[in-house]
Protein backbone atom coordinates (compact mmCIF):
# COMPACT_ATOMS: atom_id res chain seq x y z
CA UNK A 1 0.00 0.00 0.00
CA UNK A 2 1.42 3.39 -1.00
CA UNK A 3 1.02 6.48 1.12
CA UNK A 4 0.00 10.00 0.21
CA UNK A 5 0.10 12.59 2.99
CA UNK A 6 -1.48 16.06 2.84
CA UNK A 7 -0.32 18.70 5.34
CA UNK A 8 -3.03 21.25 6.23
CA UNK A 9 -6.80 20.80 6.02
CA UNK A 10 -7.76 24.34 5.04
CA UNK A 11 -9.06 25.37 1.64
CA UNK A 12 -6.33 23.79 -0.48
CA UNK A 13 -5.67 20.61 1.51
CA UNK A 14 -9.35 19.74 1.82
CA UNK A 15 -9.92 20.24 -1.92
CA UNK A 16 -6.94 18.00 -2.71
CA UNK A 17 -8.27 15.26 -0.43
CA UNK A 18 -11.66 15.50 -2.14
CA UNK A 19 -10.12 15.31 -5.62
CA UNK A 20 -7.68 12.51 -4.89
CA UNK A 21 -10.07 10.17 -3.08
CA UNK A 22 -12.09 10.11 -6.32
CA UNK A 23 -9.05 9.40 -8.50
CA UNK A 24 -6.70 7.11 -6.59
CA UNK A 25 -7.41 3.40 -6.29
CA UNK A 26 -8.39 2.60 -2.71
CA UNK A 27 -6.58 -0.72 -2.81
CA UNK A 28 -3.31 0.99 -3.83
CA UNK A 29 -3.26 4.27 -1.92
CA UNK A 30 -3.80 5.34 1.66
CA UNK A 31 -4.52 9.08 1.98
CA UNK A 32 -3.85 10.93 5.25
CA UNK A 33 -4.45 14.60 6.02
CA UNK A 34 -3.07 16.44 9.06
CA UNK A 35 -4.25 19.65 10.71
CA UNK A 36 -3.76 21.10 14.17
CA UNK A 37 -7.26 22.59 14.58
CA UNK A 38 -10.88 21.48 14.85
CA UNK A 39 -12.39 24.42 13.00
CA UNK A 40 -12.41 25.25 9.31
CA UNK A 41 -12.92 28.99 8.86
CA UNK A 42 -14.41 30.55 5.76
CA UNK A 43 -11.74 33.27 5.70
CA UNK A 44 -13.35 35.52 3.04
CA UNK A 45 -16.13 35.96 5.64
CA UNK A 46 -13.67 37.68 8.00
CA UNK A 47 -14.14 40.81 5.88
CA UNK A 48 -17.79 41.00 6.87
CA UNK A 49 -17.50 40.18 10.59
CA UNK A 50 -16.28 43.61 11.73
CA UNK A 51 -19.33 45.27 10.15
CA UNK A 52 -21.76 42.81 11.74
CA UNK A 53 -22.84 41.64 8.26
CA UNK A 54 -21.82 38.06 9.02
CA UNK A 55 -22.16 36.41 12.40
CA UNK A 56 -19.37 34.21 13.79
CA UNK A 57 -21.41 31.06 13.11
CA UNK A 58 -21.59 31.98 9.41
CA UNK A 59 -17.84 31.53 8.93
CA UNK A 60 -16.95 28.41 10.90
CA UNK A 61 -17.61 24.71 10.58
CA UNK A 62 -15.90 21.60 11.81
CA UNK A 63 -12.91 20.45 9.74
CA UNK A 64 -14.12 16.84 10.01
CA UNK A 65 -17.30 17.64 8.09
CA UNK A 66 -15.33 18.17 4.87
CA UNK A 67 -12.81 15.36 5.00
CA UNK A 68 -14.14 12.78 2.54
CA UNK A 69 -14.81 9.22 3.65
CA UNK A 70 -11.76 7.05 3.12
CA UNK A 71 -9.30 9.80 4.00
CA UNK A 72 -7.68 9.54 7.41
CA UNK A 73 -7.63 12.81 9.40
CA UNK A 74 -5.01 13.31 12.10
CA UNK A 75 -5.50 16.27 14.44
CA UNK A 76 -2.03 17.23 15.55
CA UNK A 77 0.52 19.95 15.04
CA UNK A 78 3.15 19.15 12.42
CA UNK A 79 6.64 19.52 13.79
CA UNK A 80 8.86 19.00 10.76
CA UNK A 81 9.44 17.27 7.45
CA UNK A 82 12.50 15.09 7.00
CA UNK A 83 12.68 15.09 3.23
CA UNK A 84 15.67 12.75 3.09
CA UNK A 85 13.80 9.91 4.76
CA UNK A 86 10.36 10.84 3.31
CA UNK A 87 8.95 11.28 6.80
CA UNK A 88 6.74 13.85 8.53
CA UNK A 89 7.16 14.14 12.29
CA UNK A 90 4.19 15.36 14.35
CA UNK A 91 4.43 17.22 17.63
CA UNK A 92 3.41 14.16 19.65
CA UNK A 93 6.31 12.24 18.13
CA UNK A 94 4.29 10.24 15.60
CA UNK A 95 6.15 9.61 12.35
CA UNK A 96 4.29 9.46 9.05
CA UNK A 97 6.16 8.08 6.07
CA UNK A 98 4.99 8.96 2.59
CA UNK A 99 5.50 8.21 -1.07
CA UNK A 100 3.95 11.53 -2.06
CA UNK A 101 3.66 14.63 0.13
CA UNK A 102 1.38 17.59 -0.57
CA UNK A 103 1.98 20.85 1.31
CA UNK A 104 -1.09 22.99 1.99
CA UNK A 105 -0.27 24.72 5.25
CA UNK A 106 -1.23 28.20 4.07
CA UNK A 107 0.03 31.50 5.43
CA UNK A 108 -0.78 33.41 8.59
CA UNK A 109 -0.29 36.82 10.12
CA UNK A 110 2.89 37.56 12.05
CA UNK A 111 2.19 40.81 13.94
CA UNK A 112 5.34 40.25 16.02
CA UNK A 113 7.45 41.18 12.98
CA UNK A 114 6.85 44.92 13.34
CA UNK A 115 8.01 46.69 16.46
CA UNK A 116 5.10 48.14 18.43
CA UNK A 117 2.33 46.23 16.70
CA UNK A 118 1.80 43.59 19.38
CA UNK A 119 1.67 44.96 22.89
CA UNK A 120 -0.43 47.29 25.02
CA UNK A 121 -2.45 48.66 22.11
CA UNK A 122 -3.13 45.41 20.26
CA UNK A 123 -6.90 44.94 20.08
CA UNK A 124 -7.39 48.29 21.83
CA UNK A 125 -6.52 50.77 19.06
CA UNK A 126 -4.61 48.43 16.72
CA UNK A 127 -6.48 45.59 15.02
CA UNK A 128 -6.25 43.04 12.25
CA UNK A 129 -9.20 41.37 10.54
CA UNK A 130 -7.25 38.49 8.96
CA UNK A 131 -7.88 36.26 11.98
CA UNK A 132 -11.20 35.23 13.50
CA UNK A 133 -10.22 36.77 16.86
CA UNK A 134 -9.05 40.00 15.25
CA UNK A 135 -12.20 40.41 13.16
CA UNK A 136 -14.39 39.92 16.25
CA UNK A 137 -12.35 42.29 18.41
CA UNK A 138 -12.64 44.90 15.65
CA UNK A 139 -16.41 44.34 15.44
CA UNK A 140 -16.72 45.10 19.14
CA UNK A 141 -14.59 48.21 18.74
CA UNK A 142 -16.57 49.51 15.74
CA UNK A 143 -19.89 48.97 17.50
CA UNK A 144 -19.31 52.00 19.70
CA UNK A 145 -16.47 53.89 18.02
CA UNK A 146 -17.40 57.54 17.76
CA UNK A 147 -15.10 58.45 14.89
CA UNK A 148 -11.64 59.90 14.34
CA UNK A 149 -8.72 58.93 12.14
CA UNK A 150 -9.13 55.45 10.69
CA UNK A 151 -5.99 54.14 9.02
CA UNK A 152 -6.08 50.97 6.93
CA UNK A 153 -2.59 49.70 6.47
CA UNK A 154 -0.67 46.95 4.67
CA UNK A 155 2.64 46.09 6.34
CA UNK A 156 4.40 44.28 3.51
CA UNK A 157 3.69 42.12 0.47
CA UNK A 158 2.83 39.40 -0.30
CA UNK A 159 -0.39 39.04 1.69
CA UNK A 160 -3.28 36.69 1.15
CA UNK A 161 -6.27 38.15 -0.60
CA UNK A 162 -4.44 41.34 -1.63
CA UNK A 163 -7.71 43.14 -2.39
CA UNK A 164 -9.26 42.56 1.07
CA UNK A 165 -7.74 45.71 2.64
CA UNK A 166 -9.24 47.87 -0.12
CA UNK A 167 -12.57 46.14 0.27
CA UNK A 168 -12.35 46.88 3.98
CA UNK A 169 -11.81 50.58 3.23
CA UNK A 170 -14.82 50.70 0.88
CA UNK A 171 -17.08 48.82 3.30
CA UNK A 172 -15.95 51.05 6.17
CA UNK A 173 -17.04 54.10 4.15
CA UNK A 174 -20.52 52.61 3.67
CA UNK A 175 -20.67 51.46 7.30
CA UNK A 176 -20.00 54.95 8.68
CA UNK A 177 -22.40 56.58 6.19
CA UNK A 178 -25.13 54.20 7.36
CA UNK A 179 -24.29 55.00 10.97
CA UNK A 180 -24.54 58.71 10.18
CA UNK A 181 -21.00 59.51 11.32
CA UNK A 182 -19.04 59.47 8.06
CA UNK A 183 -18.27 63.19 8.49
CA UNK A 184 -16.52 62.35 11.76
CA UNK A 185 -14.33 59.66 10.23
CA UNK A 186 -11.20 60.41 8.27
CA UNK A 187 -10.17 57.34 6.22
CA UNK A 188 -6.58 56.87 5.01
CA UNK A 189 -5.24 53.89 3.07
CA UNK A 190 -1.52 53.29 3.62
CA UNK A 191 0.33 50.84 1.37
CA UNK A 192 3.94 49.82 0.65
CA UNK A 193 3.01 49.62 -3.05
CA UNK A 194 3.12 52.60 -5.40
CA UNK A 195 -0.66 52.77 -5.55
CA UNK A 196 -3.90 51.19 -4.36
CA UNK A 197 -4.11 49.17 -7.54
CA UNK A 198 -0.71 48.07 -8.72
CA UNK A 199 -1.80 46.79 -12.09
CA UNK A 200 -1.95 49.60 -14.59
CA UNK A 201 -5.39 48.88 -16.07
CA UNK A 202 -6.97 48.43 -12.66
CA UNK A 203 -5.51 51.74 -11.55
CA UNK A 204 -6.92 53.58 -14.54
CA UNK A 205 -10.31 51.94 -14.14
CA UNK A 206 -10.64 52.13 -10.37
CA UNK A 207 -8.91 55.17 -8.94
CA UNK A 208 -12.27 57.00 -9.02
CA UNK A 209 -13.51 54.68 -6.26
CA UNK A 210 -11.11 56.13 -3.73
CA UNK A 211 -11.82 59.69 -4.83
CA UNK A 212 -15.60 59.25 -4.77
CA UNK A 213 -15.47 57.81 -1.29
CA UNK A 214 -13.08 60.43 -0.01
CA UNK A 215 -10.43 57.92 1.01
CA UNK A 216 -6.90 59.33 1.14
CA UNK A 217 -4.02 57.21 -0.01
CA UNK A 218 -0.41 57.16 1.22
CA UNK A 219 1.65 54.99 -1.18
CA UNK A 220 5.26 53.71 -0.93
CA UNK A 221 5.02 53.56 2.86
CA UNK A 222 7.19 50.92 4.49
CA UNK A 223 6.44 50.79 8.19
CA UNK A 224 9.45 50.75 10.50
CA UNK A 225 7.58 50.83 13.80
CA UNK A 226 4.21 51.63 15.33
CA UNK A 227 3.94 54.15 18.13
CA UNK A 228 0.76 53.02 19.87
CA UNK A 229 1.03 55.54 22.68
CA UNK A 230 1.06 58.54 20.37
CA UNK A 231 -1.11 56.88 17.74
CA UNK A 232 1.12 56.93 14.68
CA UNK A 233 2.82 54.63 12.24
CA UNK A 234 6.32 55.60 11.18
CA UNK A 235 8.11 54.53 8.01
CA UNK A 236 11.80 53.90 7.32
CA UNK A 237 12.14 57.32 5.72
CA UNK A 238 10.72 59.02 8.85
CA UNK A 239 7.27 59.77 7.40
CA UNK A 240 4.46 59.55 9.99
CA UNK A 241 0.76 58.81 9.62
CA UNK A 242 -1.39 59.50 12.70
CA UNK A 243 -4.30 57.24 13.70
CA UNK A 244 -7.00 56.86 16.32
CA UNK A 245 -7.90 53.43 15.01
CA UNK A 246 -5.40 51.36 13.05
CA UNK A 247 -6.59 48.39 11.01
CA UNK A 248 -3.41 46.72 9.85
CA UNK A 249 -2.62 43.71 7.72
CA UNK A 250 0.46 42.37 9.53
CA UNK A 251 3.30 40.64 7.70
CA UNK A 252 2.05 37.33 6.29
CA UNK A 253 4.32 34.32 6.64
CA UNK A 254 4.21 30.61 5.94
CA UNK A 255 4.28 28.22 8.89
CA UNK A 256 7.48 27.90 10.96
CA UNK A 257 7.44 24.22 10.16
CA UNK A 258 9.08 25.17 6.85
CA UNK A 259 12.06 26.83 8.50
CA UNK A 260 12.34 23.99 11.03
CA UNK A 261 12.50 21.62 8.06
CA UNK A 262 14.97 23.80 6.18
CA UNK A 263 12.74 24.09 3.12
CA UNK A 264 11.28 27.61 3.25
CA UNK A 265 12.45 30.96 1.91
CA UNK A 266 12.89 33.99 4.19
CA UNK A 267 9.09 34.29 4.56
CA UNK A 268 8.72 30.51 5.15
CA UNK A 269 7.22 30.02 1.69
CA UNK A 270 8.15 26.88 -0.21
CA UNK A 271 10.04 27.24 -3.51
CA UNK A 272 7.67 25.71 -6.05
CA UNK A 273 7.53 25.47 -9.84
CA UNK A 274 4.99 28.12 -10.77
CA UNK A 275 3.43 26.07 -13.58
CA UNK A 276 3.56 22.42 -12.41
CA UNK A 277 3.27 22.96 -8.62
CA UNK A 278 6.01 20.45 -7.93
CA UNK A 279 8.28 21.86 -5.22
CA UNK A 280 11.95 22.49 -5.78
CA UNK A 281 12.57 20.70 -2.49
CA UNK A 282 12.22 17.14 -3.79
CA UNK A 283 10.36 15.58 -6.71
CA UNK A 284 7.83 13.70 -4.55
CA UNK A 285 6.80 16.87 -2.69
CA UNK A 286 4.11 19.12 -4.20
CA UNK A 287 2.56 22.34 -2.91
CA UNK A 288 -0.45 24.54 -3.53
CA UNK A 289 -2.39 27.39 -1.97
CA UNK A 290 -0.88 30.12 0.16
CA UNK A 291 2.18 28.14 1.33
CA UNK A 292 4.06 28.33 -2.01
CA UNK A 293 6.30 31.09 -3.34
CA UNK A 294 4.65 31.17 -6.79
CA UNK A 295 3.99 34.74 -7.94
CA UNK A 296 0.20 34.30 -8.10
CA UNK A 297 -2.30 35.88 -5.71
CA UNK A 298 -2.72 34.05 -2.45
CA UNK A 299 -6.45 33.40 -2.74
CA UNK A 300 -8.95 30.60 -2.37
CA UNK A 301 -9.88 30.94 -6.03
CA UNK A 302 -6.26 30.39 -7.00
CA UNK A 303 -6.03 27.34 -4.71
CA UNK A 304 -9.16 26.01 -6.43
CA UNK A 305 -7.65 26.29 -9.92
CA UNK A 306 -4.37 24.87 -8.65
CA UNK A 307 -6.12 21.88 -7.06
CA UNK A 308 -7.55 20.76 -10.41
CA UNK A 309 -4.18 21.04 -12.12
CA UNK A 310 -2.20 19.48 -9.29
CA UNK A 311 -4.57 16.50 -9.18
CA UNK A 312 -3.77 15.79 -12.81
CA UNK A 313 -0.07 16.21 -12.18
CA UNK A 314 -0.11 13.82 -9.21
CA UNK A 315 -1.71 11.19 -11.45
CA UNK A 316 0.93 11.80 -14.13
CA UNK A 317 3.68 11.59 -11.52
CA UNK A 318 2.35 8.24 -10.28
CA UNK A 319 2.36 6.92 -13.85
CA UNK A 320 5.93 8.14 -14.29
CA UNK A 321 4.91 10.63 -16.99
CA UNK A 322 5.98 14.21 -17.50
CA UNK A 323 4.07 16.83 -15.50
CA UNK A 324 1.94 19.41 -17.30
CA UNK A 325 2.97 23.07 -16.85
CA UNK A 326 -0.69 24.04 -16.82
CA UNK A 327 -1.07 26.50 -13.97
CA UNK A 328 -1.08 29.97 -15.52
CA UNK A 329 -1.52 32.04 -12.35
CA UNK A 330 -5.26 32.39 -12.92
CA UNK A 331 -7.10 34.32 -10.20
CA UNK A 332 -10.69 35.41 -10.09
CA UNK A 333 -11.72 37.76 -7.31
CA UNK A 334 -14.74 39.78 -6.33
CA UNK A 335 -13.97 43.19 -4.87
CA UNK A 336 -16.62 44.64 -2.56
CA UNK A 337 -17.00 48.35 -3.26
CA UNK A 338 -19.68 49.22 -0.70
CA UNK A 339 -23.35 50.19 -1.02
CA UNK A 340 -24.26 46.66 -2.07
CA UNK A 341 -22.02 46.60 -5.12
CA UNK A 342 -18.89 44.74 -6.14
CA UNK A 343 -16.42 44.38 -8.98
CA UNK A 344 -15.05 41.21 -10.47
CA UNK A 345 -11.49 40.82 -11.69
CA UNK A 346 -9.98 37.96 -13.67
CA UNK A 347 -6.25 37.77 -14.42
CA UNK A 348 -3.19 35.52 -14.58
CA UNK A 349 0.64 35.60 -14.69
CA UNK A 350 0.57 37.10 -18.14
CA UNK A 351 -2.51 39.30 -18.34
CA UNK A 352 -3.65 42.13 -16.11
CA UNK A 353 -7.28 42.26 -15.01
CA UNK A 354 -9.23 42.89 -18.18
CA UNK A 355 -12.68 44.27 -18.88
CA UNK A 356 -15.36 42.16 -20.54
CA UNK A 357 -17.90 39.53 -19.49
CA UNK A 358 -17.65 36.47 -17.27
CA UNK A 359 -18.04 33.51 -17.47
CA UNK A 360 -19.80 33.60 -20.87
CA UNK A 361 -18.24 35.62 -23.67
CA UNK A 362 -20.48 38.55 -24.61
CA UNK A 363 -23.23 37.49 -22.20
CA UNK A 364 -21.79 37.43 -18.73
CA UNK A 365 -23.91 37.79 -16.69
CA UNK A 366 -21.06 39.17 -14.63
CA UNK A 367 -19.20 42.27 -15.81
CA UNK A 368 -15.47 42.42 -15.30
CA UNK A 369 -13.91 45.56 -13.83
CA UNK A 370 -17.30 47.27 -13.53
CA UNK A 371 -19.29 47.74 -10.34
CA UNK A 372 -22.63 45.98 -10.13
CA UNK A 373 -25.15 44.61 -7.65
CA UNK A 374 -24.95 41.22 -9.31
CA UNK A 375 -21.25 40.99 -8.50
CA UNK A 376 -22.03 41.72 -4.86
CA UNK A 377 -24.60 38.92 -4.81
CA UNK A 378 -21.98 36.74 -6.46
CA UNK A 379 -19.60 37.45 -3.61
CA UNK A 380 -22.23 36.65 -0.99
CA UNK A 381 -23.29 33.48 -2.83
CA UNK A 382 -19.70 32.40 -2.80
CA UNK A 383 -19.95 31.24 0.81
CA UNK A 384 -22.46 28.59 -0.22
CA UNK A 385 -20.36 27.65 -3.23
CA UNK A 386 -17.31 27.34 -0.98
CA UNK A 387 -18.83 24.91 1.52
CA UNK A 388 -20.90 22.95 -0.98
CA UNK A 389 -18.95 22.93 -4.23
CA UNK A 390 -15.31 23.87 -3.70
CA UNK A 391 -14.38 21.87 -0.62
CA UNK A 392 -16.02 18.64 -1.87
CA UNK A 393 -14.32 19.29 -5.26
CA UNK A 394 -17.54 19.36 -7.27
CA UNK A 395 -16.94 20.86 -10.67
CA UNK A 396 -18.05 24.47 -11.00
CA UNK A 397 -19.85 24.74 -14.30
CA UNK A 398 -18.30 27.02 -16.94
CA UNK A 399 -15.28 28.06 -14.89
CA UNK A 400 -11.98 26.71 -16.16
CA UNK A 401 -8.70 26.48 -14.27
CA UNK A 402 -6.88 28.27 -17.08
CA UNK A 403 -7.88 31.84 -17.76
CA UNK A 404 -10.26 31.98 -20.70
CA UNK A 405 -9.69 34.76 -23.20
CA UNK A 406 -13.14 34.68 -24.76
CA UNK A 407 -15.30 37.76 -24.30
CA UNK A 408 -12.53 39.82 -22.77
CA UNK A 409 -10.90 42.95 -24.07
CA UNK A 410 -7.16 42.54 -24.52
CA UNK A 411 -5.10 45.13 -26.29
CA UNK B 1 11.95 48.95 -26.38
CA UNK B 2 15.37 50.52 -26.46
CA UNK B 3 17.01 53.24 -24.48
CA UNK B 4 20.42 54.90 -24.46
CA UNK B 5 22.31 55.09 -21.18
CA UNK B 6 25.87 56.34 -20.94
CA UNK B 7 26.17 56.20 -24.70
CA UNK B 8 25.11 52.58 -24.89
CA UNK B 9 21.86 51.25 -26.33
CA UNK B 10 20.11 48.76 -24.06
CA UNK B 11 16.76 47.00 -24.29
CA UNK B 12 14.22 47.80 -21.59
CA UNK B 13 10.63 46.86 -20.76
CA UNK B 14 7.83 49.41 -20.73
CA UNK B 15 8.67 50.48 -17.19
CA UNK B 16 12.32 51.00 -18.04
CA UNK B 17 13.80 47.86 -16.47
CA UNK B 18 16.65 46.28 -18.44
CA UNK B 19 15.64 43.04 -20.09
CA UNK B 20 19.18 41.74 -20.61
CA UNK B 21 21.51 41.81 -17.64
CA UNK B 22 24.49 41.23 -19.96
CA UNK B 23 24.03 44.79 -21.27
CA UNK B 24 24.49 46.29 -17.79
CA UNK B 25 27.51 48.25 -16.58
CA UNK B 26 28.22 50.62 -13.71
CA UNK B 27 27.76 53.76 -15.80
CA UNK B 28 24.26 52.62 -16.69
CA UNK B 29 23.48 52.18 -12.98
CA UNK B 30 24.70 55.71 -12.31
CA UNK B 31 22.44 57.18 -15.01
CA UNK B 32 19.37 55.23 -13.88
CA UNK B 33 20.18 56.39 -10.34
CA UNK B 34 19.96 60.01 -11.48
CA UNK B 35 16.58 59.30 -13.10
CA UNK B 36 15.15 58.04 -9.84
CA UNK B 37 16.70 60.79 -7.76
CA UNK B 38 19.77 59.03 -6.38
CA UNK B 39 22.61 61.27 -7.42
CA UNK B 40 25.60 59.77 -5.75
CA UNK B 41 26.48 56.11 -5.72
CA UNK B 42 28.75 54.74 -3.02
CA UNK B 43 30.50 51.39 -2.80
CA UNK B 44 27.63 50.26 -0.58
CA UNK B 45 25.16 50.96 -3.38
CA UNK B 46 27.20 48.82 -5.74
CA UNK B 47 27.52 46.05 -3.18
CA UNK B 48 23.73 45.90 -2.95
CA UNK B 49 23.38 45.93 -6.73
CA UNK B 50 25.87 43.07 -7.07
CA UNK B 51 23.99 41.08 -4.44
CA UNK B 52 20.68 41.59 -6.28
CA UNK B 53 22.22 40.51 -9.59
CA UNK B 54 23.61 37.44 -7.91
CA UNK B 55 20.22 36.51 -6.45
CA UNK B 56 18.64 37.09 -9.86
CA UNK B 57 21.12 34.67 -11.48
CA UNK B 58 20.25 32.10 -8.84
CA UNK B 59 16.53 32.74 -9.55
CA UNK B 60 15.82 33.63 -5.94
CA UNK B 61 12.70 35.81 -5.53
CA UNK B 62 13.69 39.19 -4.10
CA UNK B 63 12.27 40.73 -0.98
CA UNK B 64 13.27 43.66 1.20
CA UNK B 65 13.44 41.23 4.09
CA UNK B 66 15.86 39.07 2.11
CA UNK B 67 18.18 41.98 1.33
CA UNK B 68 17.99 42.94 5.01
CA UNK B 69 19.35 39.49 5.87
CA UNK B 70 22.07 39.56 3.20
CA UNK B 71 24.71 40.79 5.62
CA UNK B 72 25.40 43.79 3.36
CA UNK B 73 22.82 46.23 4.72
CA UNK B 74 19.95 46.09 7.18
CA UNK B 75 16.50 47.25 6.06
CA UNK B 76 16.96 50.74 7.45
CA UNK B 77 20.21 51.22 5.54
CA UNK B 78 18.59 49.89 2.38
CA UNK B 79 15.93 52.61 2.68
CA UNK B 80 18.61 55.21 3.25
CA UNK B 81 20.51 54.12 0.14
CA UNK B 82 17.43 53.90 -2.09
CA UNK B 83 14.83 56.27 -0.59
CA UNK B 84 11.15 55.76 -1.49
CA UNK B 85 11.69 52.68 -3.59
CA UNK B 86 14.31 50.41 -2.07
CA UNK B 87 13.53 47.31 -4.07
CA UNK B 88 12.05 48.99 -7.15
CA UNK B 89 14.88 51.45 -7.63
CA UNK B 90 17.71 49.11 -6.68
CA UNK B 91 16.42 46.45 -9.08
CA UNK B 92 16.14 49.00 -11.86
CA UNK B 93 19.68 50.19 -11.22
CA UNK B 94 20.93 46.59 -11.02
CA UNK B 95 19.51 45.89 -14.47
CA UNK B 96 17.20 43.11 -13.32
CA UNK B 97 13.40 42.76 -13.72
CA UNK B 98 10.99 44.62 -11.46
CA UNK B 99 10.28 42.45 -8.42
CA UNK B 100 6.86 40.84 -8.61
CA UNK B 101 4.22 42.01 -6.24
CA UNK B 102 0.76 40.85 -7.04
CA UNK B 103 -2.26 43.06 -6.71
C1 LIG C 1 -9.95 38.53 5.30
C2 LIG C 1 -9.73 37.55 4.18
C3 LIG C 1 -10.50 37.64 3.04
C4 LIG C 1 -10.32 36.74 1.99
N1 LIG C 1 -11.13 36.86 0.89
C5 LIG C 1 -10.96 36.00 -0.15
C6 LIG C 1 -11.80 36.09 -1.31
O1 LIG C 1 -12.70 36.93 -1.39
N2 LIG C 1 -11.58 35.23 -2.33
C7 LIG C 1 -10.59 34.28 -2.28
O2 LIG C 1 -10.44 33.52 -3.24
N3 LIG C 1 -9.77 34.17 -1.19
C8 LIG C 1 -9.93 35.00 -0.13
N4 LIG C 1 -9.13 34.88 0.98
C9 LIG C 1 -7.95 33.98 0.94
C10 LIG C 1 -8.25 32.51 1.23
O3 LIG C 1 -8.94 32.37 2.43
C11 LIG C 1 -6.93 31.75 1.29
O4 LIG C 1 -6.17 32.05 0.14
C12 LIG C 1 -7.14 30.24 1.34
O5 LIG C 1 -7.76 29.89 2.54
C13 LIG C 1 -5.80 29.51 1.21
O6 LIG C 1 -5.94 28.15 1.43
P1 LIG C 1 -4.77 27.27 2.05
O7 LIG C 1 -5.31 25.90 2.14
O8 LIG C 1 -3.52 27.50 1.30
O9 LIG C 1 -4.55 27.84 3.53
P2 LIG C 1 -5.57 27.78 4.77
O10 LIG C 1 -6.97 27.69 4.28
O11 LIG C 1 -5.22 28.93 5.63
O12 LIG C 1 -5.23 26.40 5.50
C14 LIG C 1 -3.99 26.08 6.09
C15 LIG C 1 -4.22 24.99 7.12
O13 LIG C 1 -2.96 24.43 7.50
C16 LIG C 1 -2.95 24.21 8.88
N5 LIG C 1 -1.57 24.24 9.39
C17 LIG C 1 -0.61 25.15 9.12
N6 LIG C 1 0.51 24.85 9.78
C18 LIG C 1 0.28 23.72 10.49
C19 LIG C 1 1.07 22.93 11.39
N7 LIG C 1 2.33 23.23 11.68
N8 LIG C 1 0.48 21.84 11.94
C20 LIG C 1 -0.80 21.51 11.65
N9 LIG C 1 -1.58 22.22 10.83
C21 LIG C 1 -1.06 23.32 10.25
C22 LIG C 1 -3.78 25.35 9.45
O14 LIG C 1 -4.29 25.00 10.74
C23 LIG C 1 -4.88 25.52 8.40
O15 LIG C 1 -6.03 24.78 8.70
C24 LIG C 1 -9.32 35.73 2.08
C25 LIG C 1 -8.54 35.63 3.23
C26 LIG C 1 -8.74 36.52 4.29
C27 LIG C 1 -7.90 36.40 5.53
Amino acid sequence: MKKLVILGAGTAGTMMASHLIKKLKKSDWEITIVDQYKTHYYQPGFLFLPFDTYKPEDVKKSIDEFIPKGVKLIREKIDFIDKDSDTVVLENGTKLTYDILILATGTKTAPGEVQGMLGDYWYKTIFDFYTFEGALALRDKLRDWKGGKLVIHITEMPIKCPVAPLEFAFLADTFFINKGIRDKVDITYVTPLSGAFTKEKCTTALTYLLKDKNIKIVPDFAVEHIDGENGKIVDYGGEEVPFDLLVTIPTNMGDDLMSRSGIGDDMNYVPTDKNTLQTKVKENIFALGDCTNVPASKAGSVAHFQAEILTENILLYIEGKELKPDFDGHANCFIETGHGKALLIDFNYEYEPVSGKFPFAGIGPLNLLTESRLNHWGKLAFRWVYWNMLLPARKLPFITPKMSKAGKNFD
Amino acid sequence: MEKVYAGQTVSVDKEGYLTDLAQWNKDIAIEIGKEVGINELTDKHFEVLAYLQDQQRKEVALSIRGVGKSGIVDIKQLYELFPKGPLKFSSKMAGIPKPKSCI
